[in-house]
C-alpha cells in the first residue's frame, strides 16, 4: 500500500503529516520533494547510504557522423543543434529519452550519463527512510523522483511526501499511489488548492481523503466543502504557536502530549479506509 | 550572401524584433540581390530550447549573418560553432535594417548576452 | 523594476508580501506566476482583457484502428509510459520515440492544451496569470510567457511584481531570470533554512539580485539569527524581518492585503520591508 500525501498549497504540513505517520503507521517514508526534501530533518534517520541519480545523454562518434541532422530533428526538446560542422548537445534540456539515437541511420549515437541528483536512503523508528534530493540549477526533477521509487518495496506500507504544486513533480509519484491524502489549512488558499488536487486524484481514480492543519476546531470553509463533495476528513491538526515552534525545531509533534491523540487518529482513519498490511 | 533579421511579422510592415529566440519571424534577404523574403518562427511555439530552434532553422535556410538585438547563451553557442557571424542592430523597418547592414559598421555580438527569461544554460553551460 | 518573490520552503508566505507589496506600489503589473497552485488572483477582482490557450507539452496518443499490438512503442520507451499500447498520460514526456517506431505509424504527438494564459484587468492594475488543465505541467515556457506578457502591458515607470512558486525547478529557474531583484521569503524553521539555503544558491548561479525577508521571524530567534549569519557572509541584504502576527491568517481569510491592517506589526514590518527594498532597486538600477 503506497499512500501519497499531496496539497496543491505549499507549506500546510504535508510533510509534518507524512512523518508524524510514518512513526506511529510503522511505514516506510519517502520523500519526493526532490526540490526542497525536509523529511529527514524530522526523522533524522541513522545509516544512511548515498547513491548519484544519473540521466543519459547522447555522444556522437564523429567517424560515423555523416552530420545529416536527423537527430536534432526528431528532438522534442531542442537539445540536439547541427551546425554543419558537428552536432550540439544541450544536456539541461535532454529527457534521456534515446530518440536521437532511433533516428541515426550510420549508427553514431552511443549514451553516457550525468548526474543531476542524489537518492538516500537509511533508517529511522524501525522504519526506512528514502529521499532524492536535486542539484541545484538542474531543471528536471523527475528523473530523480522516478530513481528514488523504483527503490519503492514490492508489498511493504510507504508513504510518500510529496512536492507541493499538481504538475509533472506530483504526477511522477502519484504514479504509484494506491490512495493519498491531501493536507490543507483552512483558509481561502488552502480549499482553492485542495480543489485542484482533489481533481488530479479524481481524474486518476486515486481514493483519498483529507486532513486539516493548522485547524481552528472548526474548519468551515473546508468541512463543508468536503461534506458537499463526498470527500472524507480523516482528522484535524490543531494551530497552535507551540506546534509551529516545535515544527522550526525539527521536533516530532505526534511526541508533543497535545498532539499524540489528533495524529493517532488521523493514523487510524487512513487504516480503516485504505486495505493497510 | 543571405542574411537574417529578427522581426515581428511575415510582410513588408514588419520590423526588427529585439529578441532572437521567440522574435515572430525571420526576414531573410539576399546582399547581392537586395530581396527580402519571410519566415516565420517556429520556434516561437517550442517549450523549450527556443534559441537553439531558431538558430537550427537559420542554418538549414542557408544563412550566413544574423541581427538581432540580443542572443541568450544556447542560440549564441549554435550560431558561434555554425560560423555564423552575429550583429546587433536596433529598432527599425526591416528594408532600413538591411541598408545599415549593406553600409557596414554594426557592432558584431561578440558573447551572449543573460538570457532575458527562460532556462538559460544550466550548470554546464 | 522586475521584482520576483519566490521562497524555496512552500508556505512561507510570498503572495502574502506579494500582495502587500503590490499594495504599496499602487498600480504594479502583477504576474501570478505560482502556475500549479495560483493564489495571487484570489485577490483581485477583474474583468479578464485577454484569454489565450497555451500548450507546452505534448502526448503521445496511440489510434487504436491501426495498433497490431507489437510492443514495439513498449521496448523504446525510457518512462514506463506505455503498458500494452496504452499511454499514461502521468509519465509521457511527449518524446516521441515511440511514435518514430510504429510499424504502422499508429501514433502521433499531440499538443497538450495545459492552460489558459490571461490577462485580468483589476482594480489596482493588471494581472497577469494562467488557468492551468489538471495534471498538466506547470512549465518554465508558461512563467516564461506570463511574465513577457507583464512586461507587454507594464507602462514605462512601472514595477512588476511576480509571485513564484516553491521549489528550486523550471517554473522558478524561468521566473528569476532576467528579473531586476529576486526577494526570498523564508521561515525560521529548519525545513525553511535547508529551502532557503538551495534556492539563495540558486539565485547565485543564474546571477540574479536577491534580498531576504524573513517572515513569522519571532517564532524561532536562534534559526532567524543564522539566516541573517549566512546572508552577511555572502552579501545578500536582509531586506525585512515580519512578526508572527495574527493579522496575517485574518488577512488571508478576508482577501485583503496586510497593509489594510494599519495597526499591526506585520503591517509596520511589511513597510519597512518597501523603504530596504526600493533602496537595493536604487542600487540595482544604478549598476545598468
Amino acid at each position: 500500500m503506497n499512500v501519497c500525501i499531496l496539497s496543491g498549497k505549499g507549506g500546510t504540513g504535508k510533510t509534518t503529516v507524512a512523518v508524524n505517520l510514518s512513526v506511529l503507521l510503522g511505514a516506510d517514508y519517502f520523500d519526493c520533494d526532490v526540490e526542497e526534501p525536509n523529511g529527514f530533518l524530522f526523522l533524522k534517520p541513522e545509516n544512511v547510504v548515498s547513491e548519484e541519480s544519473k540521466v543519459d545523454y547522447p555522444v556522437f562518434d564523429k567517424q560515423k557522423c555523416l552530420l545529416c541532422g536527423n537527430c536534432a530533428g526528431a528532438c522534442e526538446f531542442h537539445a540536439l543543434a547541427n551546425t554543419r560542422q558537428s552536432i550540439l548537445l544541450f544536456p539541461e534540456l535532454c529527457h534521456g529519452c534515446h530518440a536521437c539515437e532511433l533516428v541515426c541511420k550510420p549508427g553514431a549515437i552511443s549514451y553516457a550519463q550525468r548526474t543531476t541528483g542524489r537518492i538516500e536512503k537509511g533508517e529511522a523508528h524501525g522504519n526506512r527512510c528514502a529521499r532524492g534530493v536535486l542539484n541545484v540549477g538542474e531543471s528536471m526533477a523527475v528523473p530523480v523522483i522516478r530513481k528514488l521509487l523504483g527503490g519503492l518495496p514490492e508489498n511493504g506500507n510507504c508513504l510518500l511526501d510529496c512536492a507541493p504544486g499538481t504538475s509533472c513533480n506530483v504526477t511522477a509519484a502519484l504514479k504509484f499511489a494506491d490512495a493519498a491524502v491531501i493536507v490543507t489549512e483552512p483558509t481561502a488558499f488552502g480549499l482553492h488548492d485542495m480543489l485542484l488536487a482533489a481533481e488530479l486524484l479524481e481524474t486518476r481514480g486515486i481514493p483519498f481523503g483529507v486532513v486539516v492543519n493548522k485547524s481552528d476546531g472548526k474548519d468551515e470553509i473546508i468541512e463543508s466543502a468536503c461534506t458537499a463533495r463526498c470527500i472524507p476528513l480523516f482528522g484535524r491538526i490543531p494551530f497552535s504557536r507551540m506546534a509551529a515552534e516545535a515544527y522550526s525545531r525539527g521536533k516530532l509533534l505526534a511526541n508533543l502530549p497535545e498532539y499524540r491523540a489528533p495524529f493517532e487518529s488521523i493514523a487510524q482513519s487512513i487504516r480503516e479506509a485504505f486495505a493497510w498490511n | 550572401m543571405k542574411i537574417a533579421f529578427s522581426c515581428t511579422g511575415t510582410d513588408d510592415t514588419a520590423r526588427t524584433d529585439p529578441r532572437f529566440g521567440r522574435c515572430e519571424a525571420f526576414a531573410v534577404a539576399d546582399t547581392e540581390t537586395q530581396k527580402i523574403a519571410y519566415m516565420q518562427n517556429a520556434a516561437q511555439s517550442a517549450a523549450g530550447g527556443a534559441g537553439i530552434a531558431a538558430a537550427q532553422q537559420l542554418i538549414d535556410a542557408g544563412v550566413k549573418g544574423v541581427l538581432t538585438g540580443n542572443l541568450g547563451p544556447n542560440a549564441f553557442r549554435v550560431l558561434s560553432e555554425a560560423g555564423i557571424k552575429a550583429y546587433c542592430i536596433g529598432e527599425m523597418s526591416v528594408p532600413e535594417a538591411l541598408a545599415a547592414f549593406m553600409k557596414g559598421g554594426l557592432a558584431p555580438i561578440g558573447e551572449a548576452g543573460n538570457a532575458h527569461a527562460g532556462m538559460r544554460g544550466g550548470p554546464n553551460a | 523594476m522586475e521584482l520576483t518573490i519566490i521562497s524555496g520552503k512552500g508556505g512561507t508566505g510570498k503572495t502574502t508580501v506579494a500582495v502587500a507589496l503590490s499594495d504599496l506600489i499602487q498600480n504594479a503589473v502583477k504576474a501570478d506566476c505560482d502556475v500549479d497552485a495560483p493564489n495571487l488572483y484570489l485577490y483581485y477582482k477583474g474583468e479578464d482583457v485577454e484569454r489565450e490557450p497555451f500548450s507546452a507539452s505534448k502526448q503521445a496518443v496511440v489510434d487504436e484502428t491501426l495498433c497490431v499490438d507489437c510492443g514495439a512503442c513498449e521496448s523504446v520507451c525510457r518512462f514506463g509510459a506505455i503498458a500494452g499500447h496504452k499511454i499514461d498520460p502521468f509519465a509521457c514526456e511527449g518524446c516521441g520515440a515511440c511514435a518514430l517506431v510504429c510499424p504502422q505509424c499508429a501514433i502521433t504527438l499531440d499538443d497538450q492544451n495545459d492552460a489558459q494564459i490571461v490577462l485580468t484587468q483589476t482594480q489596482k492594475g493588471m494581472l497577469s496569470r494562467a488557468e492551468m488543465a489538471v495534471g498538466s505541467e506547470g512549465s518554465g515556457k508558461l512563467v516564461t510567457l506570463l511574465r513577457k506578457n507583464a512586461r507587454r502591458v507594464r507602462k514605462a515607470e512601472e514595477w512588476i511584481v511576480a509571485d513564484g512558486s516553491p521549489g528550486v525547478g523550471c517554473p522558478v529557474i524561468a521566473s528569476i531570470t532576467g528579473a531586476d531583484l529576486v526577494l526570498i521569503v523564508t521561515e525560521p524553521t529548519l525545513s525553511g533554512l535547508e529551502d532557503f539555503k538551495r534556492v539563495a544558491e540558486l539565485c547565485g548561479h543564474f546571477n540574479v539580485q536577491a534580498a531576504v525577508c524573513v517572515n513569522k521571524f519571532d517564532i524561532n530567534p536562534e534559526i532567524t539569527e543564522t539566516i541573517q549569519t549566512y546572508c552577511a557572509e555572502r552579501g545578500i541584504p536582509v531586506a525585512g524581518k515580519i512578526p508572527f502576527d495574527e493579522a496575517v491568517p485574518r488577512s488571508i481569510n478576508e482577501l485583503k492585503p496586510i497593509t489594510a491592517y494599519k495597526n499591526s506589526a506585520a503591517h509596520e514590518a511589511v513597510l519597512e520591508l518597501w523603504g530596504r527594498l526600493q533602496e537595493i532597486a536604487r542600487t540595482v538600477t544604478g549598476d545598468t
